[in-house]
């Protein structure tokens, strides 16, 4: 099989989770486009390891392995970003990346926080959220 | 202890009671009488000591060098010769008479420490001028006394008057010093040194290339800081300060270090007849000039104080006329009766409540309200106006005699013209003077109308100081006359027989002419109230003159002036008075000439400044400024779009790196 | 940037094996290659769905298309543990995880119309500036490359584990680390939600969902690490429990 096609596939997948990540206005969207480009990687180097083993008699089957390695942390990532998108979901609100704009220049007040329970928590939850 | 040891200690120990009080003046208020007094008095004792042991023999002479100072050295010089000697013994006997008045005077003031201590300071640096043998280190004392007549003069710097006047003796004496300061320092170029005894050896040598020009510069310090024409104008507005500062220094001391400076280096002024012409025709406008200024003044003090820069201008009289002696005389002998004067007129001050002569004369029984200061006042006035036997006659007399000499070519010290200068400018200032000076006398002791106020006894310290003066101004040129020449150059002092009945002649006409306007004018003094007095007179002395001081302005509308019709000056000056009062407008041709041009090559400055080096600025600041507008709008805030422009430059430049890669 | 000099740095490294390639073409493509291609149609499609569908669930539902389809490739590249624990993980877990993530945060079911925020053309510009770059890059890089499928699987589990346990040890370990790292993390991030009360079930379901990825992954790998994540089950449906609740 061509080694184009892989990597061709790869580079597609990975610039759809790019406009994805870009242009989605939702959070847990963004996350979904980010697993996209991970997986485009992951493909990418399945694809390389699967030649270099038989071209260059690779053996130490690096890509596969760090295929295991991306998988782990993708989803560990999944993990933690969904634990922070429902926290800021928590204190403002909204879910909208666009919304968060508290480093903007001279930004005002953020929109509605009345989903926030306690008003204590607020100041700490947001200095995570924003982190 | 040698002379030179006891001379030291002369200028020495009013520094360490200055330095000690103003340390131990808020800490230890109990010391600062005796720490003011004591060491002007030792200082005196000691400079009389030196006065003795010098006796008007061979000058002393002690040099030491502490440090090479380049091309020309400045060393620490004594040179004591008769001059200095008798002058430092005039300088302890009034600043110790001053410093024990204001211990009277300033009785409640609370800024009296320091005070005393910059008294004591200045007390010093004048010994130091006097006893100095180096035109450097003479310079020290010249530059301190400057610092501290500003310091004194703003006493009282809760009034504007104070504050300007305080401002303006600075700038007018330090107009002076520069052109002083230059012509010190070439005169030092061409002799080789600082020292007085070798710059005077350089002149008798004739190896100055240039005495006119250093000469004339050395007038401009001269001119500045003894109040000569045409820097006099800080001298009266001066009288701000408080009576025995006036006393102490605008009448008796610092002012007197000009014509003493000329005393010193006269050969030096001798090489130039230009020069000794501009003195003469400087002695004979101030004199005439002041005097005609005097009989118009309604402020006591400020009488005083033109009365000062007139015999100041008999002194530069007589050295224009290459007198020293005759100027040192006259320097001594004025010292001691107008520090009388000032004092005395401090208790008048007091006792009046009010300052002007015009208040004064509506005012009955004054003089037996402050009998002390009426019969030392009477006898201070008269040695003003030189009538025998009074010592202010046998030194104006020598004075006249000086240029008589000149005129009659008896001497080729001067030249002649200037010694006509200033016999005639003599002759015309004697009768001015003892016109202004009964003038004085009449208004402020034969007034009538309300009885004076009664302001409790004068203290007796006060007092005790006007008796203590009254003796010297009575007597010193009677008995000092003949003794004199010992000490200075040896010209002869005694009156002649035509100058003493020309003199004395044209006081008495002054003097009876200004009773007759007087008796002429006194009748309107009750048709024409006037008058304001100080509202404590439970105060000491310098809160009533500080009061009388600020309330003259608002009372008779001028510093200078009342408008009083009983006043004889108005009588004999006519349509000039208007003019005299204001010391002829001199302050006004000085706002024009230079004031008003230097604030409009400020205001010009500041417009440069504020519009065109600022629009600079500002057009500098604005392009930044605007980058930081469109990099602000920028900073949305919005993370997605913060990535989109991160990831589009990373293509960017990944495309870029491609293609150097390739090669394309 | 690291694309590009990986990209460079191969296509040195391939000179030499394009010789081989040689006689096979673009216009000549085998069996496998087709359905590769198959495949990846529609795992691109269903990805451009997920990132364009304007209803949320149907963005999470396209996502499990676009993996599937990537473990079928996965599959067609010989790699067949990586194709199974892509099933397990991905599929299984982290769509799931996020379909609880869009209740939670109560998306809206059905359209919504402003799924795509204002960036959307400068996505699309640099989404497509990237995609030209990189496709000419790789294409222009290994257009005559030549994979042999042929003889012993390269992805067999025997053989991904040999090297994985030969070769990978310690960042395989390291990773357990990393785990518990995560594992942690969103304990604290959910413990404040706990403080604030009300949403503490939701914090609860993601780490739930964390560990039970974690233990996924362990299991994934021969159980090597199952010692430590054994204990982790009764969380998992504890709080997929309570988040399916809420």
């Amino acid at each position: 099989m061509h080694l184009a096609y892989p990597a061709v596939l790869s580079v597609l997948l990975f610039c759809t989770g790019l406009y994805g990540v870009l242009a989605r206005r939702n959070a847990i969207l963004v996350l979904m486009s980010v697993e996209l480009m991970l997986n485009a990687v992951n493909l990418n180097l399945v694809a390389f390891d699967v030649w270099l083993s038989k071209a260059a008699e690779e053996t130490l089957h690096s890509g596969q392995a760090l295929t295991l390695f991306t998988i782990a942390i993708a989803a560990a990532e999944i993990g933690i970003g969904l634990a922070i998108v429902l926290a800021v979901h928590r204190n403002r609100g909204t879910s909208d990346i666009d919304k968060l704009r508290d480093t903007a220049e001279g930004h005002e007040p953020d929109g509605p926080d009345t989903d926030a329970p306690a008003a204590a928590g607020t100041a700490a939850e947001k200095a995570e959220a924003t982190a | 202890m040698t002379t030179t040891t006891l001379a030291v200690l002369v200028p020495l120990l009013p520094l360490v009671g200055a330095a000690a009080g103003l340390l131990l003046g808020r800490t230890a208020p109990g010391f600062v009488r005796p720490l003011a007094v004591l060491p002007t008095l030792a200082a005196l004792v000691l400079a009389v000591v030196v006065a003795a042991r010098q006796g008007g023999g061979r000058a002393v002479d002690a040099v030491t060098e502490l440090t090479p100072t380049g091309s020309v050295p400045i060393e620490l010089a004594l040179h004591i010769d008769g001059f200095a000697a008798l002058v430092a013994v005039l300088v302890g006997t009034v600043a110790t008479c001053v410093q024990i008045y204001s211990t009277g005077y300033l009785r409640d003031d609370p800024r009296y420490p320091s005070y005393a201590a910059l008294v004591s300071l200045f007390t010093s640096a004048m010994f130091l001028v006097v006893y100095s043998g180096d035109l450097m280190v003479l310079l020290v004392g010249w530059e301190i006394m400057g610092i501290c007549s500003y310091f004194l003069v703003g006493h009282y710097w809760e009034t504007p008057e104070a504050r300007a006047a305080s401002l303006k003796a600075f700038l007018v004496t330090k107009l002076g010093d520069v052109p002083f300061l230059i012509g010190l320092l070439a005169l030092a170029t061409e002799a080789g040194s600082f020292r007085i005894t070798k710059i005077l050896g350089a002149v008798a040598n004739g190896s100055l290339d240039h005495p006119t020009l250093i000469a004339l510069l050395l007038l401009a310090g001269v001119a500045g800081k003894s109040a000569q024409f045409p820097l006099h104008t800080w001298l009266p507005d001066a009288m701000a300060g408080p009576t025995p500062v006036s006393a102490l220094i605008h009448a008796a001391t610092m002012v007197a270090a000009g014509v003493y400076f000329v005393a010193r280096l006269l050969p030096l002024f001798q090489a130039s007849h230009a020069a000794m012409v501009v003195l003469a025709v400087m002695a004979a406008v101030t004199m005439v000039g002041s005097a005609l200024a005097a009989l118009a003044q309604d402020d006591i003090k400020r009488v005083l104080a033109y009365s000062t820069i007139g015999q100041l201008g008999y002194m530069t009289g007589a050295l224009a006329a290459g007198d020293r002696g005759a100027a040192v005389f006259h320097l001594i002998s004025h010292g001691a009766f107008k520090a009388l004067l000032f004092l005395a007129a401090g208790v008048l001050i007091h006792a009046a409540g009010t300052n002007s002569l015009a208040a004064m004369s509506r005012m009955r029984g004054l003089r037996d309200r402050v009998p002390d200061a009426y019969w030392t006042m009477t006898v201070a006035l008269l040695a003003l106006a030189a009538i025998p036997p009074f010592s202010g006659f046998f030194s104006k007399e020598s004075v006249l005699v000086a240029a008589e000499h000149v005129v009659t070519g008896h001497t080729e010290h001067a030249p002649g013209a200037a010694g006509w200068t200033v016999l005639v400018a003599g002759l015309i200032t004697a009768l001015l003077t003892a016109a202004y000076a009964t003038r004085l006398w009449l208004l402020a002791f034969r007034g009538r109308g309300a009885e004076a106020p009664d302001h409790g006894r004068q203290p007796v310290v006060m007092n005790a100081v006007l008796w203590a003066l009254a003796i010297p101004s009575l007597a010193l040129g009677g008995l000092a006359f003949r003794l004199l020449p010992d000490w200075f150059d040896g010209q002869d002092l005694t009156p002649t027989l035509t100058t003493s009945v020309l003199g004395t002649g044209v006081a008495l006409v002054g003097g009876i002419v200004t009773y007759a306007a007087w008796r002429h004018t006194t009748a309107l003094a009750d048709r024409t109230p006037l008058g304001a007095v100080a509202a404590h007179p439970e105060g000491d002395a310098a809160l009533v003159e500080a009061e009388a001081i600020a309330s003259h302005k608002p009372a008779y509308g001028d510093i200078a002036y009342a408008p009083d019709p009983s006043d004889p000056g108005r009588l004999l000056l006519g349509p000039l008075h208007r003019h005299a009062a204001v010391g002829f407008h001199l302050d006004a041709v000085y706002t024009t000439l230079f004031v008003r041009p230097v604030q409009a090559g400020a205001s010009l400055v500041r417009f440069l400044d504020r519009e065109v080096v600022d629009a600079y600025v500002r057009g500098a600041g604005t392009l930044p400024r605007w980058l930081g507008t469109a990099v602000r709008r920028a900073q949305t805030g919005n993370v997605q779009t913060y990535v989109s422009a991160l990831l589009a430059g990373t293509v960017v430049l990944t495309v870029a790196a491609v293609l150097v890669a390739t090669g394309a | 940037m690291t694309l590009a000099t990986t990209v460079g740095r191969l296509h040195l490294a391939t000179d030499s094996t394009t010789g081989a390639a040689e006689s096979h073409g673009f216009l000549s493509p085998t069996g496998v290659e087709i359905a590769f291609l198959l495949v990846g149609l529609v795992t691109l499609g269903a990805a451009v769905f997920t990132v364009t569908t304007r209803q949320l669930v149907h963005a999470a539902l396209w996502l499990v298309v676009a993996l599937g389809g990537l473990a079928v490739e996965y599959l067609l590249l010989t790699a067949e543990f990586i194709a199974w624990v892509q099933v397990l993980i991905y599929v299984g877990a982290v769509v799931v995880l996020i379909l609880f993530g869009l209740m939670l945060t109560r998306a809206p079911i059905g359209r919504s119309p402003d799924a795509d925020s204002g960036n959307r053309w400068a996505a699309v510009t640099v989404a497509v500036a990237a995609a030209a770059a990189l496709v000419w890059v790789v294409v222009d890089a290994f257009r005559t490359t030549w994979i042999d499928l042929d003889g012993p699987a390269a992805g067999s589990t025997a053989v991904t584990g040999a090297s994985l346990f030969q070769n990978w040890v310690l960042p395989f370990e390291a990773l357990s680390v990393l785990l518990l790292a995560a594992l942690v993390g969103a304990i604290v991030l959910s413990r404040k939600a706990k403080a604030d009360r009300a949403a503490g079930t939701g914090g609860t379901a993601a780490t739930g969902r964390v560990a039970g990825t974690g233990r996924a992954a362990g299991t994934g790998g021969t159980a090597a690490t199952g010692g430590t994540t054994e204990t982790d089950p009764p969380a998992d449906p504890n709080g997929a429990d309570k988040g399916g609740v809420r």
